[in-house]
């Protein structure tokens, strides 16, 4: 951020929230529907006070029907609108899996080309916050599968305020996943942005021994990880995915060229997930590159559990990051 | 039969028949052609139901909008989608509504409001819902009708549907084709209550029950209800109507007997309206010889575009998963 810039603090709720009321204020088409994100102003206080300034036509409650709002979304963007549907968490998203995958994603396929689908649906993701099984799990690696989708994954202020507007500007559906544990994230307000992109990894932390490729919650994981071996004087590169799908190759390969070795951090789980897509992009990509084999630390193939010693070991923490890059920093190929 | 004549007149009368005819002969040609492998997949008949669709259709204004499901022909060829692309789609060629990735169940037409086909039972509801708010957002007059099967009542997306569109007061008419049959589940064997039209009270949804084999019926009960939605309320209308094929190409029927199948087919849609005009005296048998003769060309006319067509080159496989940005 420039000298001369605000340095107004905000959280990344707030910061959401911005965007939401941007996104409100300059298009009549846009509009917030979901389950109390008006009256209750949001069930993690996202839409807090939008309610009163924008109304309840444009700040829409919507009974407990995952199915037929995020329906009516598709049809409303058919129909003209630009729709933000918010679904309380990943989880719920799944009674309305049906409508992302065999309608928004497959129309403008099906159709020939004909009805294309400019909805956004935003929702919030991720454990750490000892809700067990239901309410925990970083399902966004498994949506990153689905073709015609646009998978993004803000954690940083910037892309918490900016990153709405981009995806209201797609002709196609965006799926935008809030780690739950960064709403109360506090940093420096961003600035006002135009042609904002969400088409490209992000290097937040240059280095040269290893290259942590993380998203969301593991972002801020590697970060705090990447302090710790600083000390011990490896310096790890961290890259932030940003977008899921589509995966921006370049920016992971140019960083493998240049630190030769590469940890995914993810909090989903490791099979079949978006860690072994990287790490087979990274194989077909740069193989010719790599000091060591790809490493990866994953969320643990159980359902997350409530216990917090157990939720704690069940995802990636800076130490285990730490520790899993020392070992592959170790190794030689 | 012939009581519902004072309000038809001749000229109306021919429409109808020559709509259902066409719809009929089309799908029989659909049969035929999916015989000589032409047409592959899924592929779901109208055939019996010709009113239903005929009957609705009457009363949409162009500016309005069709869902229907993956036995939509009836309703794409009644909503004046044009038969040579719908024929070009079942084959799979590039000149096809949807250029051919859609098929039998999925025929898209953005020219005549027709949002499709859909492969999922009931997941067209939502989505008419949504059209239908989008139109109450913009201070349109618009109508969604929706088209579906009496199977999807079970689904919990007929209920949310319901409930949203009346919560909302959207302008959504709800068309429940009611062939008995879901598959081979008999509406009897999985629904604890029979009488869909009644489930509406539930949601505070106007709705009636109509006798889906008599077009006149169909449209005068769809014209009502209309009037309704289009002042901003959802309906929902049961047409109470039979499947004379089987539900896909690939049924051996062993779920109903051959004695239902015979008893409905006297109550062929076609062959009672033929009565009704001939009662009513307004029908003469070369017209009937002259609207088969149209039609027979228009379905012909309709094989040659579609044989004619190309096929997608396949470099274009992955095209149209996401928009070509210049669209927007
Ligand atoms: C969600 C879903 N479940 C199951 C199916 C398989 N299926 C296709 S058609 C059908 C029967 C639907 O019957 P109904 O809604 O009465 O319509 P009809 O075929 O009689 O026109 C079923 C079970 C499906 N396509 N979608």
């Amino acid at each position: 951020m420039s000298d001369s810039a605000a340095t107004n603090k905000t959280t990344y709720r707030e910061a959401i929230r911005e965007g939401l009321r941007e996104a409100l204020c300059s298009d009549s088409r846009v509009f917030l529907m979901g389950e109390d994100v008006g009256h209750y102003g949001g069930c993690f206080a996202v839409s807090r006070g939008l309610l009163e300034e924008f109304g309840a036509e444009r700040v829409r409650d919507t009974p407990l029907a995952e199915s037929a709002f995020v329906g009516a979304g598709i049809g409303a963007a058919l129909g003209g609108m630009r729709p933000i549907v918010e679904i309380m968490t990943v989880n719920f998203s799944l009674l309305a899996l049906d409508q992302i995958m065999n309608t928004a994603a497959t129309l403008l396929h099906m159709s020939g080309g004909q009805f294309n689908v400019p909805i956004v649906i935003r929702m919030a993701t991720g454990g750490g916050k000892q809700l067990a099984a239901q309410h925990s799990h970083s399902l966004e690696g498994w949506y990153a599968h689905i073709p015609g989708l646009t998978i993004l994954t803000p954690a940083t202020m910037e892309d918490a305020r900016h990153m709405l507007g981009a995806a209201l500007r797609e002709p196609d559906p965006v799926l935008i996943f809030e780690n739950q544990t960064l709403y109360p994230l506090e940093g420096d307000s961003p600035e006002p942005a135009s042609n904002f992109d969400i088409t490209r990894a992000a290097v937040r932390r240059p280095g040269r021994d290893a290259t942590l490729v993380t998203y969301g919650a593991g972002l801020h994981k590697s970060l705090a990880a990447a302090e710790t071996l600083a000390a011990e004087g490896v310096d790890v590169e961290v890259l932030d995915l940003r977008v899921l799908r589509p995966l921006d190759d370049a920016t992971i390969i140019e960083s493998i060229g240049k630190t030769h070795r590469a940890l995914v951090v993810d909090d989903g789980w490791r099979s079949g997930g978006i860690s072994a897509e990287i790490a087979a992009r990274i194989m077909e990509q740069a193989f010719f590159e790599l000091d060591a084999p790809v490493a990866r630390l994953c969320g643990a193939e159980v359902p997350m559990p409530y216990s917090k010693h157990l939720e704690l070991a069940a995802l990636p923490q800076p130490e285990t990051i730490a520790e899993t890059v020392r070992k592959l920093v170790n190794k030689h190929g | 039969m012939s009581g519902n004549f004072p309000t038809c007149d001749r000229d109306r009368a021919l429409r109808l028949l020559e709509q259902m005819i066409r719809i009929r002969r089309f799908e029989e040609k659909c049969v035929e052609l999916y015989g000589a492998q032409k047409i592959r997949g899924f592929m779901h008949l109208y055939i019996g139901e010709e009113a239903v669709a005929t009957g609705v259709m009457e009363q949409l204004c162009p500016e309005d909008a069709v869902s229907a499901t993956y036995r939509e022909h009836g309703q794409a060829l009644a909503r004046g989608v044009d038969p040579g692309k719908l024929m070009a789609e079942m084959y799979g060629k590039q000149q096809g509504c949807a250029r051919g990735r859609g098929g039998s169940m999925h025929i898209f037409d953005a020219s005549t409001r027709f949002y499709g086909g859909n492969g999922i039972v009931a997941g067209g509801l939502p989505v008419a819902v949504g059209l239908a708010l989008a139109d109450r957002m913009q201070n349109r007059r618009n109508v969604t009708a929706c088209f579906f099967g009496e199977g999807a009542v079970a689904e919990g997306e007929f209920h949310e549907s319901m409930n949203l569109a009346a919560l909302w007061r959207l302008p959504v008419l709800f068309v429940c084709e009611n062939n008995l049959y879901a598959m081979g589940t008999a509406l009897r064997i999985s629904e604890s209550a029979t009488d869909i039209a009644r489930k509406a009270e539930a949601y505070d949804v106007a709705s009636a029950a109509v006798d889906g084999m008599d077009v006149l019926a169909v449209a005068e009960a769809a014209r009502r209800a209309v009037d309704v939605v289009r002042e901003g309320r959802p309906y929902l209308l049961e047409c109470r109507t039979y499947r004379f094929r089987a539900h896909s190409m690939f049924d051996a029927e062993l779920y109903r007997p051959k004695e239902e199948v015979a008893q409905w087919k006297k109550r062929d849609p076609i062959t009672l309206f033929v009565a009704q005009m001939q009662d009513a005296g307004v029908l003469r048998d070369e017209d009937v010889r002259e609207l088969e003769r149209r039609v027979e060309r228009e379905v012909a006319e309709a094989v040659s575009f579609a044989e004619a067509g190309n096929w997608e080159p396949v470099e274009d496989l992955t095209r149209f998963v996401y928009s070509e940005k210049s669209r927007l």
